[in-house]
């Protein structure tokens, strides 16, 4: 379990989080939603241990997060950033491979390889692993990125917005993927509702910097919650079994 | 790949060939007694020029992963500035200072000038990399006008130009030997391959996999600081060595530096050589400076590199 509690965040004279307090529950997918600017990807950072907080405490798995070594951190939790601008030419292999540094350190070893090799199976990379990540389509480049991330083998994977500027069929390959895993916890940052809907367990809600609600996916993607969050009339609809959220 | 690797190294023995039997003085059938040319000026310069070539082109990879930007190296960055105007400090107030501490000012307020940079570089926005190099060489001028108000004091106005126009003529047996330095920093940077690798992938990766990213860029940089410094007091600066080398690297092999360290290293070591042999070769008997030469090569295989489409495969 990730436990935040009374978190506060200001950059530049700017209060972004502001007394933030949750729990997220071991399992499954994890969204976290809010409006721009609401401090979704600064949450996820300060969850991450890559931004120190100006008070409170971040605790996973009863470890207090900031009093963890960069090294045991990163053996807990992964973390995908938010744009892959200027990517180093490396082969998706090496990159993967990467992923488990935290583990090898430089020395690969037989379990290493097992790990690499069953990253790129899972995000199905086999006949992509010599290529040059920068010579990939954004949502290939993409995978990539999420398979190193999966090749940490941590329990859990932080990730901010995978699936900004990827198409309708590399978001459904990504998040089929991402819900096929075992003894993972994915928390990820949304902004497509009705995928929140679709594949996330949990749901964090964030605006203005504070916490808005927080529960399971059933009790927080309503009309009602996502209208009062997003303050614009927002409806949930059934369409073949599969939910969508639009606009009333 | 595997030719073109064979052909680098055969490339390079041939060169090394070449630089012991060329120069001023014939030495088959020279009046001077052959063996102790080579000893005393040959194999010394020839070890110059690789040792000062190998040691740019590492610190400009290390620079270009450290700040996430292909067009940087330490000429831009005012690196070597940096290290002049600790030269000049110790001139100022020790005049009579051993060659070693005058050396370590060099290299400290080397790494004070590119630490400087590299916290600038944090402030720059990423959009355009174009932007980057722009800031460093202001930077860089600025560096460089107060280390010419700080020669001019000490009437040192003439060293500005020999430390700025790297040139081998001058290398002897017993007054270059400091460059070995550069061999064994560049055997501790093979030690931290993967590290700057990481760097490149930015600092939320880097800390992410567990790296301590303030540690690990302060090394590279102290790298950095002493290679450039050792090269500017023992045979001056070359430009465009940093910028170059590790472009061409990373065109053709990619940025796994763990591979590519040695093909680096390799390069620019050969590249610095080629340009001084081809200085003593065009106006002989007399020399052309291997700075400027490599500064002429160097900007063609720049605007080649800037243009070719890349290989999708590499090994």
């Amino acid at each position: 379990m990730i436990r935040v509690n009374d978190v506060n965040l200001s950059r530049g004279g700017v209060e972004i989080l502001r007394q933030v307090s949750l729990e997220i529950p071991k399992g499954g997918i994890v969204a976290i939603v809010g409006p721009n600017g609401a401090g979704k990807s600064s949450l996820l950072h300060v969850i991450a241990g890559l931004v120190q907080p100006d008070s409170g405490q971040v605790t996973i798995d009863g470890q207090d997060l900031h009093q963890l070594g960069e090294q045991a951190r990163a053996r807990v939790l992964a973390f995908l950033t938010q744009n892959q601008g200027a990517v180093p030419r490396l082969t998706v292999r090496d990159l993967v491979a990467f992923g488990r540094w935290p583990h090898h350190r430089g020395r690969l070893k037989a379990e290493d390889h097992a790990a690499i090799a069953d990253a790129l199976s899972r995000f199905d990379l086999e006949t992509l692993a010599q290529r040059d990540i920068e010579t990939l389509s954004g949502g290939q480049k993409q995978r990539a990125f999420v398979a190193m991330c999966y090749a940490q083998t941590t329990p859990w994977m932080l990730l901010d917005e995978p699936l900004a500027a990827l198409d309708p069929k590399y978001t459904r390959d990504i998040m089929e993927r991402l819900q096929g895993l075992e003894d993972r916890t994915v928390l990820l940052v949304l902004h497509d509702l009705s995928i929140a809907a679709n594949y996330a367990d949990w749901v964090v809600a964030v605006k203005d910097g504070c916490v808005h609600s927080v529960g399971p996916c059933q009790d927080m993607i309503t009309s009602e919650r996502l209208t009062d969050l997003y303050d614009v009339p927002l409806e949930l609809a059934e369409v073949n079994g599969k939910s969508a959220v639009i606009w009333r | 790949m595997r030719g073109l690797t064979v052909a680098a190294v055969l490339g390079f023995v041939l060169l090394i060939g070449a630089s012991l039997l060329i120069g001023a003085t014939n030495i088959v059938n020279g009046d001077l007694d052959a063996g102790l040319l080579l000893a005393v000026s040959r194999f010394p310069r020839t070890c110059a020029a690789i040792l000062a070539g190998a040691g740019l082109a590492l610190s400009g990879v290390v620079i270009q992963q450290t700040v996430q930007n292909r067009l940087v190296e330490p000429g831009l960055v005012g690196t070597p500035e940096a290290a002049m105007i600790g030269l000049l400090a110790v001139t100022m107030i020790a005049p009579g200072a051993a060659l070693i501490i005058k050396m370590s000012a060099a290299t400290v307020s080397a790494l004070i000038g590119t630490c400087g940079f590299f916290l600038l570089a944090r402030l720059v926005p990423r959009k355009d990399p174009m932007l980057l190099p722009l800031v460093g060489l202001i930077y860089a001028g600025v560096l460089s006008s107060i280390a010419l108000y700080a020669a001019w004091l000490t009437d040192l106005v003439q060293y500005i130009g020999v430390w700025q126009s790297g040139e081998f003529s001058g290398v002897l047996k017993g007054r270059y030997e400091l460059l070995w330095l550069v061999a064994g920093v560049a055997g501790a940077l093979y030690l931290l391959a993967d590290r700057i690798t990481i760097l490149g992938l930015g600092e939320d990766y880097a800390r992410s996999l567990g790296l301590n990213y303030r540690q690990t860029v302060y090394l590279g940089l102290a790298i950095v600081a002493v290679c450039v410094s050792v090269i500017v007091v023992t045979v001056g600066s070359l430009p465009f060595v940093g910028l170059v080398v590790p472009n061409i690297v990373s065109r053709i092999w990619g940025d796994n530096l763990r591979q590519n360290l040695p093909k680096i290293a390799l390069l620019g070591g050969g590249f610095v050589l080629a340009s001084d042999v081809i200085g003593r070769i065009v106006r002989w008997p007399y020399e052309i400076p291997a700075a400027t030469i490599f500064a002429m090569i160097g900007a063609v295989i720049f605007l080649w590199l800037l243009n070719i489409p890349r290989s999708s495969k590499h090994g």
